[in-house]
């Protein structure tokens, strides 16, 4: 049985690291995750039948909640629109984490003197991170589903920051060389670390939410992993370490596509509104486009490139683009879509969106592929996107996003801007791409403004 | 210090083991398409769900009569199934929406 049971953890582990490998293609992606599932499943198997030392295997408890946790999972899955997608996605990752959580405190409550260092130490850890990534996540969740629009700074954020860490630290290590008598620490600590994930996400703007969560993933992975190494559970661990390895690689590529460290994006504050050296005066104004002229210059052009924000999934406006695109190409018009690596609000959002809408993902440049093809654009459609697009980040050293690399609009011969108003957008940063000469403001929400360029496209072809 | 030693002597075989998933995660995410980040992000978030199976292994070690660890182990294995089902269900979902162009 023993043996029977490490070859399904074996299997479980390389069911796992081979459904991320079948990841990297869109055509094999899917069959990925049905093998990762196939993985888990094992590995579940696995540790129903592992033998035990002690306990009653209690097999009603399992079946019974193994039941009620699937009936609350697959509705939530199956309902979710998929702009919702990074709520969703982030709350079940902070359940993960409770689930660490709740598992780091049953093995704490059950030590006595025997327990050896390294499993109290584990189990603290398995604790800790889980109940950062837990409270992390839901607070995450209720940004993203804009419930929860403050963000305000506490004076000495950062001070506040490490001397948290240290204390919870320290707590952990109280906890792991005591003998007994758990008590107080493990409170204190449990409800310092549920505190310091709240307290974490908090300052952190909602246009970094990728990273965060990102970041939450990874969390996540590293607390199951903790988990593993409690129970000296391999499937655990090496499963808890890829998430966690992946999650933090992902994160990284998320900072290196903002040009920022990650310790500036949770440190958060920079990103004052406003900030730009050069503020724009006020003799510069928008240049604006009606409907027929901007249907007009799309038709006549051979290249389209749309470029989509955050305002394209507000609006759930995917699928008139899709309308738009199909429209345009019936006159042999080749529509291409750029994607920001930061564009939506978790990474990669914007491709599953685009995709949900029937746009095949072969139209989808990313951002060095967008860059080249620009130079041979006629005509760049941007819906909803604003940061992205900033030529501030090239060229004003004195810009808060100076040295993030965009989408090089102004290569194209014309742009046409679909905005919501006059403001400076989600990040308050002002766009002087908004007053160049090229670019063409079209003023109105995203659906509404490509179903009146659609509604002229038809009465035109 | 004299712990911490005892502790790396004493699972180093595990520490190997991390070290080379640790590697084998980075190497494995960096070649994924930016496309794919999304559902490549929720499939190993689902996977995250392991936790579960240190669920089951709790529950299964508790006396029947031990009902702190029956209800806390339950919460455990709901949490990390919702995390699971949830976490596949909806990759599945977004995976199937990529497709070729139709010719």
């Amino acid at each position: 049985m023993e043996s029977l049971v490490s070859i399904l953890y074996m299997i479980a582990v390389f069911a796992f690291a081979y459904g991320i490998r079948m990841m990297r293609s869109p055509k094999t992606a899917k069959q990925g995750n049905v093998i990762s599932l196939i993985g888990m499943l094992l590995g579940l198997l696995g540790s129903l039948i592992q033998p035990l030392p002690l306990g009653d295997n209690n097999y009603l408890w399992i079946v019974m909640s193994m039941f009620i946790g699937s009936a609350i999972g697959l509705p939530l899955a199956q309902k979710v629109k998929m702009t919702a997608m990074p709520q969703l996605v982030a709350m079940f990752n902070g359940l993960g984490g409770a689930s660490a959580t709740v598992i780091g405190i049953v093995e704490l409550l059950n030590i006595n003197a025997q327990t050896p260092f390294s499993s109290k130490f584990i189990s603290v850890l398995a604790l800790l991170i889980g109940a950062i990534s837990f409270t992390g996540s839901i607070l995450a969740y209720l940004k993203l589903e804009g419930k929860l629009r403050k963000q305000w700074v506490v004076p000495g954020h950062n001070a506040l920051n490490l001397l948290l860490l240290v204390i919870m630290f320290g707590l952990g290590i109280l906890i792991a060389t005591g003998t007994n008598g758990i008590g107080w620490p493990l409170w204190v600590m449990l409800a310092l670390s549920l505190f310091y994930g709240v307290f974490f996400v908090f300052p952190i703007g909602g246009a970094d939410m990728p990273v965060v969560i990102s970041l939450l993933n990874s969390l996540t992975g590293l607390s199951a992993a903790a988990a593993g190494g409690i129970y000296g559970n391999k499937a655990m661990l090496i499963g808890g370490i890829l998430v966690g390895a992946s999650g933090t690689i992902l994160t990284l590529m998320m900072c290196q596509a903002m040009n920022r460290s990650l310790w500036n994006v949770i440190l958060a504050g920079k990103f004052t509104a406003g900030s730009g050296a050069s503020s724009n005066g006020t003799d510069q104004v928008m240049k604006e486009i009606t409907k027929p002229d901007a249907a007009i210059l799309m038709q006549y052009s051979k290249n389209v490139l749309v470029i989509p924000g955050y305002g394209l999934a507000v609006s759930q406006a995917q699928k008139i683009v899709k309308e738009m695109d199909d429209l345009l190409g019936g006159v042999d018009v080749s529509v291409k879509y750029a994607i920001h690596p930061v564009a939506g609000r978790m990474p990669g959002h914007m491709n599953v969106l685009l995709a949900e809408a029937d746009v095949p993902y072969e139209k989808l440049l990313d951002l060095d592929d967008a860059n080249a093809a620009l130079k041979n654009t006629d005509v760049v459609l941007i819906i909803g996107a604003n940061d992205v697009v900033n030529p501030s980040a090239n060229d004003d050293p004195g810009s808060p996003i100076y040295g993030m690399p965009i989408l090089n609009a102004l290569d194209a011969k014309h742009v046409i801007v679909m905005k919501r108003g006059r403001g400076a957008g989600y990040s308050g940063i002002e766009n002087p791409l908004f007053y160049h000469d090229k670019t063409k403001l079209y003023f109105g929400d995203a659906k509404a403004s490509l179903n009146e360029i659609i509604a002229e496209l038809k009465e035109n072809l | 210090m004299e712990q911490i030693g005892q502790f790396v002597n004493s699972n180093l075989l595990e520490i190997y083991i991390l070290l080379m998933a640790i590697f084998l995660g980075f190497e494995l995410i960096s070649r994924v398409p930016t496309v794919l980040h999304t559902p490549l992000m929720s499939g190993t978030n689902a996977i995250s769900g392991v936790v579960t199976l240190g669920g089951i292994i709790l529950i299964r070690s508790a006396a029947a009569d031990n009902y702190v660890q029956l209800v806390l182990g339950s919460l455990a294995i709901i949490l990390g199934v919702i995390n699971i089902v949830g976490g596949y269900a909806v990759t599945d979902r977004m995976l199937k929406m990529f497709k070729k162009e139709k010719k």
